[in-house]
């Protein structure tokens, strides 16, 4: 992570959003969003297809207006007066085929006000830091589309912004190229840029944010550090014993379920001491006991309710089949 | 990423420069350009030859022959009359051929030979130029009688008549026939304004095609404010438009000019043929930018080439009105019918270039082109609000793509 959220409190805000409305044909695609990024934060928006989260981005750049609230990015109500120091890479990538690969990061730097020459210098080595100096030449059609994916990456940033937006920025990635972009959004932040992205790769978001965005049908159930929405679930339980029966059964909690050798089961708020103690006064034979903190998924599915938590056993039972 | 900087904001102008500049050169330095600019050669390629083939067969089918049929001296001398009168009548006069040369006292039907293979032949004359016989249908020959006693009476005369020279002396054109002229002018000038606006402004619908295709329309739209990148295909468009237009221009004049054609020969429009060019320039880059942005808003709506072709079709019919009522208006200066054909943005420019050919004021034009920007204006951001409304919105899932957490399950 870029800070602790000790940190991003005190920062001033890149980006702070009350009650963002956006309806489409009587359709509320984003219903009431709050918003607070800090500078320099690394911050993840989370949420199913149709939640809100492009709609959101959309608005925050000022591709479209909200039909209710205010935003305020970098300071500024109109984004497009803060372009200059915005960088976008949309979820749906493109570039002109026929434009070389240079030319298309001076291009996109143009749009944000980067002079022209300066763009084709910075495109020319931006390109070889990155390994694709023999592709500088090469037109956007002769690239693989991984390759363009990284032109049109470093176009985003060719202007150097203070404010970097992804939208699902690991989509289309192989394992190798979504580690490289990790580890670029991290230097990003050690910059002191903000970086805000929405994605559905939880573990990207976990490893990387500082705080998160819950989003689930155009609201935003959940918004802030990462720790607290993991703290939102109680610590699992695993245990494992050679008693399969005895009196410390009853020294379990109720929603403790048996799988295969092990119980599992949410961390009693008395703790683990009196548990322990009862499991071996009860000669229950301890085998193995571990304490696993909730991960963002489980977080996820906590927040984002019960419909999220159905399809994700739909899509379990999809895949057992 | 150290350095300081270099970056600032732009201005819509600036912005629209930026799509403009790109577009025009993508457009310039591609391979379908050549075939643009060759374009308009085939039509004229085509005009060239059906239109001499027209007139060949016009001046054969206008041009009758009458057959004649005498003695050989008789011939002889009405072929020379022929040719000493067609020289000071020119193409009035039919043409003379020569059917037979009789022997004396050799019998001919002239009847006959017309029913004969000399299928063009208008009549044929016989006997003597002192007596001519002008056979042939019955409704034709009427026609020919003064003719071919002209030429028998040529014929017949001792010695070639000695025609004086006829001095002319032109006096300057008249108001009636400057007014007529200047007419002729605005005619022209609307014309060639409203097919060049047509042809090109088209250009423009499938303009945002490649941005929508490319998915990078949205990398622009949070970049720059939609207007400027209407602002800047349209002008990208317009320039290209020019450029066509001057190659096209500087060639088909350079023919004009090389066949000896001069402005001087014809007649100057009211206010003088540098400024009728000049306002010619403008209102043609107004129109195509008044009709462009229709194209465009339009062309931005569309998802498929034959939703743009279905779209396109009522603007192309309702700008042939415009044209129709602008034509209309030319002979009705100073009415309110040419206020109404002002006044109304998209036959503005016609009724302004037909008014610079007939009126010599030029305030008006002032007004008219402030009030088309003004139109372009209006135009242009209303295209691109819906563009943003219509087409810049993210909606519900589709039914097709996988659901958020199962794609989280797969990576």
């Amino acid at each position: 992570m870029a800070g602790n959220a000790g940190d991003a409190q005190a920062r001033p805000l890149a980006i702070e959003a009350r009650g963002l409305v956006k309806r489409f044909d009587g359709f509320t695609a984003v219903d009431g969003v709050d918003l607070s990024v800090p500078e320099g934060a690394i911050y993840g928006i989370l949420g199913p297809n149709g939640a809100g989260k492009t709609t959101t981005l959309r608005m925050l750049l000022g591709i479209i207006d909200p039909d209710e609230g205010v935003r305020r990015v970098l300071g500024h109500d109109r984004p497009h007066e803060v372009a200059h120091t915005i960088g976008y890479l949309p979820e749906e990538r493109g570039l002109y085929p026929a434009m070389k690969a240079y030319e298309a990061i001076a291009f996109l730097g143009a749009l944000r006000g980067l002079p022209l020459a300066e763009g084709r210098r910075r495109g020319r080595e931006l390109l070889e830091e990155h390994g694709l100096g023999y592709a500088a030449d090469r037109q956007i059609r002769q690239l693989s589309k991984g390759m363009a994916q990284q032109v049109q990456l470093l176009g985003t940033l060719v202007h150097e912004p203070r404010l970097v937006v992804f939208d699902e920025p690991f989509s289309g990635l192989d394992a190798l190229n979504q580690g490289k972009l990790e580890r670029m959004i991290r230097a990003l932040a050690a910059k002191g840029t903000t970086v805000i992205f929405s994605t559905h790769v939880i573990a990207h978001a976990e490893r990387l944010c500082d705080a998160v965005a819950i989003i689930a049908g155009g609201k935003v159930p959940f918004a802030g550090p990462v720790d607290v929405a993991r703290d939102r679930i109680r610590p699992q339980v695993r245990l494992e014993t050679r008693a399969s029966d005895g009196p410390w059964r009853a020294a379990l909690p109720a929603d403790a379920r048996h799988e295969g050798s092990f119980w599992y089961f949410s961390l009693p708020e008395s703790g683990i001491e009196p548990l322990l103690r009862a499991l071996i006064e009860g000669e229950a034979g301890i085998l193995s006991l571990s304490i696993e903190r909730a991960g963002l998924h489980d977080a996820f599915v906590a927040i984002a309710g019960e419909a999220a938590a159905r399809a994700l056993e739909e899509e379990k039972e999809e895949a057992r089949r | 990423m150290s350095e300081q900087r270099r970056t600032g904001r732009l201005s819509t102008l600036a912005a629209a420069y930026v799509v403009a500049r790109r577009d025009f050169v993508a457009i310039l330095f591609s391979r379908s350009f050549i075939f643009f600019l060759l374009g308009p050669l085939f039509p004229i390629l085509v005009g060239g030859l059906a239109g001499g083939i027209g007139q060949r067969v016009q001046q054969t089918a206008d041009r009758p022959e009458l057959g004649v049929a005498m003695q050989a001296g008789d011939v002889k001398a009405m072929v020379q009359a022929h040719q000493r009168i067609a020289s000071q009548l020119g193409q009035s006069m039919p043409v003379l051929v020569v059917v037979r040369e009789l022997a004396p006292g050799e019998a001919f039907d002239p009847a006959a030979a017309m029913r004969g293979d000399r299928a063009n032949l208008a009549a044929i004359v016989s006997g003597t130029p002192e007596a001519p016989v002008l056979t042939g249908p019955a409704e034709r020959i009427e026609q020919w009688r003064g003719r071919v006693a002209m030429v028998a009476a040529e014929a017949r005369a001792s010695s070639s008549a000695v025609y004086p020279e006829v001095t002319l002396a032109g006096i300057a054109t008249s108001k009636a026939d400057q007014k007529h002229s200047r007419l002729v002018t605005a005619q022209l000038g609307q014309t060639v304004l409203f097919l060049l606006t047509m042809l090109l402004a088209g250009m423009v619908l499938s303009n945002l095609v490649e941005e929508k295709g490319n998915k990078i329309i949205e990398v622009l739209a949070a970049a720059i404010p939609m207007d400027a990148v209407f602002l800047g295909k349209l002008f990208a468009m317009l320039a290209v438009s020019w450029v066509g237009i001057s190659v096209w221009g500087l060639a088909g004049g350079g023919v004009w000019l090389a066949a000896g054609n001069s402005l001087q020969d014809y007649p100057a429009p009211a206010l003088g043929w540098p400024m009728f060019f000049a306002l010619g320039v403008a209102y043609f880059s107004l129109g195509y930018l008044l009709l462009g942005s229709i194209f465009l808003a339009i062309g931005s709506m569309a998802t498929t080439v034959r939703e743009v072709q279905t779209l396109s079709m009522p603007v192309t019919m309702l700008q042939l009105l415009n044209f129709f009522f602008a034509s209309y208006a030319i002979a009705r200066s100073g009415t309110m019918v040419e206020l109404a054909a002002i006044a109304v943005p998209f036959s503005s420019p016609f009724a302004m270039l037909a008014r610079a050919a007939q009126d010599g004021a030029l305030w008006p034009h002032l007004a008219a082109i402030g009030w088309q920007l003004l139109w372009v204006a209006v135009l242009v951001r209303g295209g691109a609000a819906l563009f943003r409304k219509r087409v810049m919105k993210s909606g519900p899932a589709g039914g097709g793509r996988r659901p958020f957490w199962r794609r989280a399950r797969a990576a």
